[in-house]
């Protein structure tokens, strides 16, 4: 059993979760949705106590573990070992019984009816293979809660119907289970409960039953479309961003929606090396921007084409960007880690339009910024765009592309599997084509 | 690795049989036997995914040590190890740079109290009085003994095991709720009280020590352990691995001189052997 009661959690001015109340009992499967960034890996991370809430208690029966989509094994060692890793983190003995070890593993796996060598490398096994030795961990350490993160993303369909049989299993066993998927046809088949989180807020909790399919994703993606920007007017000048199923034209905004994994950020770095378009990369501190040196170089990295740094050039740029995108900094002369979020993604912005560049690719723009500088991040994609720009604009959040975008094409499985008109956008029509057709 | 110095073994035995005569092995052993004991330390601080460069020093270190007495060399390598484990372990400082830091500082403490002066050894202290070839016979015994320990203790000890799983991803082993900073200080303490051992069985052979000992020994002792199979970056690497690397590193010397080659080919055969295990990881990494 496990119960979050009214958690809260906060990153910098960002609310991850506000008030979510949750629990699982015992022999029972409650599943878990949302759109990306909706809140339930924050959510998972407070349930394993790996994150404190800021507000609100977790109470646990037992210990909880984790079944994630990647499985994090040592690599080195044996199954058994891993294993042995976590069952004996209270143990006192000073010398290893390879042979218990072996035992215990054994027994752990074959709970579960996984037939795996305990004495094989973790590093040779395939992915389904880990995935049942992450389950088998929880198993021998007899957690009392077991929490699923999209364990079927990454599986081939039979392996997922051997997970589910497990899932069976360990819900039979009377342990408390949590199942997060975007594959909602999964959750008709093994879910008791399901709750929907949506912007850090528990939606509604309901039994299996008393849901459809598309009332779920009715509820995920919610009604309300982001008015932060006004609408624009779109003269579509040539084409200037091109790959199967996508076009972008001069003077347009196109978002791309999917979910996490379907190959959104891939296209953008095939059209980066193609079509010689900027690209404003996902996950700033690891791709945008260099946290240690001054604004002032970080704008002029990309513009830089001569062996030698022209400082008074490199300056007044920096400095009429600074003032072009309102950058808030003590001067151009600052490191780039002292800026807030949204004035760090307004640098990492500004160096892609040094270089002038006929069509611009931004990848999740507006993550991990507070509101303010969301509304005035997507105030200046508008202008861009009014100023004649070709801007591809890739989010996980929907409100915002309904609110920027002049078209909407929808990603999954590496492909364009829909493009929506402005006219013809709604959130859970953008929400289906996501999350793909009906089983 | 294993074939390379099975194929140097062959050639030996086909073109050179006299480098198989028992003197001289037991004067490579000899000449090795400080490297081995060192190397076994460092294999334990490498597979814990750090580095210490500092170990030359400490020999040095360790060596003037025994002029008081002879257990105070591995107390005092085990005190300069247990500081380089509470820098770089308990305050996460970058290994490379604690231990260069260490490197030049001890060189130099040495230096200054012994005013650059050999230190003679106690009485009675070479060969523990056994005389001289029942005392080399009992050096090999024993750094043969110390490398079966370790090889046992790495696979059978649960602490040992611990070294594996922080070095191959400190935060999964955090979570797993091993005591990360513990064991990396550990490995440093370890590795100082082998360099100690090291310093003390070396000086056995000799009347006097001299304050420049040990200069390029953390050279040779890394380039063995990663000959020898480990992963620099941590994670992987066994002991049979490392007295390989060992054994390999320092018997191409005396082998090429046996061969007929002259001596200066020793650095950059040396250097091509590492260069070898480096590119063999490489290719293993990119086959999983």
């Amino acid at each position: 059993m496990i119960r979050a009661v009214d958690v809260s959690r906060s990153f910098g001015a960002i609310r991850a979760l506000a008030n979510v109340t949750f629990d699982a009992q015992p022999g029972e499967v409650h599943a878990l949705v949302g759109e990306n960034g909706a809140g339930k890996s924050t959510l998972i991370k407070i349930l394993t106590g790996a994150l404190e809430p800021d507000a609100g208690t977790v109470e646990r029966a037992g210990a909880v573990a984790a079944v994630y989509q990647q499985p994090a094994l040592f690599g080195e060692l044996s199954v058994a070992e891993n294993i042995a890793l976590l069952t004996e983190r209270d143990s006192r003995r000073w010398l290893v019984d390879w042979s218990m070890r072996e035992a215990n593993a054994r027994r752990a796996l074959s709970r579960i009816g996984a037939e795996i060598d305990p004495r094989r490398l973790a590093n040779t096994l395939s992915l389904p293979e880990q995935q049942m030795v992450e389950i088998a961990k929880a198993v021998a350490t007899d957690a009392r809660t077991v929490i699923f993160d999209e364990p079927t993303a990454s599986l081939p369909e039979a392996d997922s119907a051997r997970l589910f049989d497990v899932v069976a299993e360990l819900k039979a066993q009377g342990r408390a289970l949590i199942y997060i998927s975007h594959r909602l046809e999964e959750l008709f088949r093994i879910a008791d409960r399901v709750t929907v989180l949506r912007d850090g807020r528990r939606i509604v909790t309901n039994a299996i039953g008393e849901v459809t399919r598309a009332s779920l994703i009715g509820q995920m993606a919610g009604r309300e479309v982001d008015t932060m920007v006004p609408a624009r007017e779109t003269k579509p000048g040539e084409v200037r961003l091109r790959a199967p199923g996508l076009e972008v034209r001069a003077g347009e905004i196109v978002g791309l929606a999917g979910l996490v994994g379907a190959g959104r950020t891939e296209l953008a770095r095939r059209l980066f090396a193609e079509d010689a378009a900027a690209l404003v990369p996902e996950d700033r501190r690891r791709n945008g921007v260099i946290g240690p040196m001054p604004v002032s170089d970080n704008v002029g990295l990309a513009a830089l084409k001569t062996f030698l740094v022209d400082r008074v050039a490199e300056r007044r740029s920096a400095e009429s960007f600074r003032e072009r995108l309102a950058i808030k900094c003590a001067g151009v002369d600052a490191p780039v880690e002292t800026l807030s979020g949204g004035n760090q993604q307004k640098v990492a912005l500004a160096r892609w339009l040094a270089t002038n560049p006929g069509a611009l690719i931004l990848d999740e723009p507006t993550q991990g910024v507070d509101v303010g500088a969301k509304a005035e991040i997507c105030r200046l994609i508008a202008g861009l765009a009014d100023g004649g720009m070709a801007v591809l604009l890739i989010s996980s959040e929907l409100p915002e592309l309904l609110g920027l975008c002049d078209r909407i094409a929808v990603m999954r499985r590496g492909a364009i599997v829909a493009t929506f008109h402005r006219s013809e956008a709604e959130p859970s029509r953008i929400l289906e084509a996501m999350l793909g057709a009906a089983a | 690795m294993k074939w390379a110095l099975a194929a140097l073994a062959a050639i030996l035995a086909f073109a050179a049989p006299d480098f198989f005569a028992l003197a001289n092995l037991r004067d490579l052993a000899l000449a090795n036997l400080a490297t081995l004991i060192v190397a076994c330390g460092l294999l334990l601080v490498i597979l814990a995914g750090e580095i210490d460069i500092s170990v030359g020093s400490q020999f040095a270190l360790c060596g003037w040590a025994i002029g008081f007495a002879p257990w105070a060399a591995p107390l005092a390598g085990a005190a300069c190890g247990l500081m380089n484990g509470l820098l770089c372990g308990a305050l996460r400082l970058p290994s490379i740079v604690v231990t260069l830091a260490t490197m030049v500082a001890l060189r130099d403490a040495i230096r200054w109290l012994t005013q650059g002066a050999w230190t003679r050894m106690p009485d009675g202290f070479q060969w523990f009085g056994l005389g001289q070839t029942q005392g080399q016979w009992l050096l090999i015994a024993a750094s043969a003994a110390l490398a079966l320990a370790m090889g046992w203790a790495l696979r059978n000890v649960r602490v040992m095991r611990f070294f594996y799983a922080v070095g191959a991803s400190g935060e999964s082993a955090r979570l797993t709720g091993i005591p990360v900073a513990r064991v990396r200080v550990l490995a440093f303490a370890a590795l100082g009280l082998l360099t100690g051992l090291a310093a003390l069985l070396n000086a056995v052979r000799f009347t006097e020590v001299q304050p420049s000992a040990g200069i390029g020994l953390e050279l040779k002792a890394i380039a063995a352990v990663v000959v020898g199979g480990a992963s620099i970056r941590g994670g992987r690497g066994t002991m049979l691995g490392t007295v390989l690397g060992v054994a390999l590193l320092g018997t191409i010397g005396a082998a090429l001189a046996f061969l007929g080659f002259s001596a200066y080919w020793e650095k950059a055969i040396q250097g091509a052997i590492i260069l070898a295990a480096a590119l063999a990881e490489y290719w293993e990494a990119r086959r999983a």
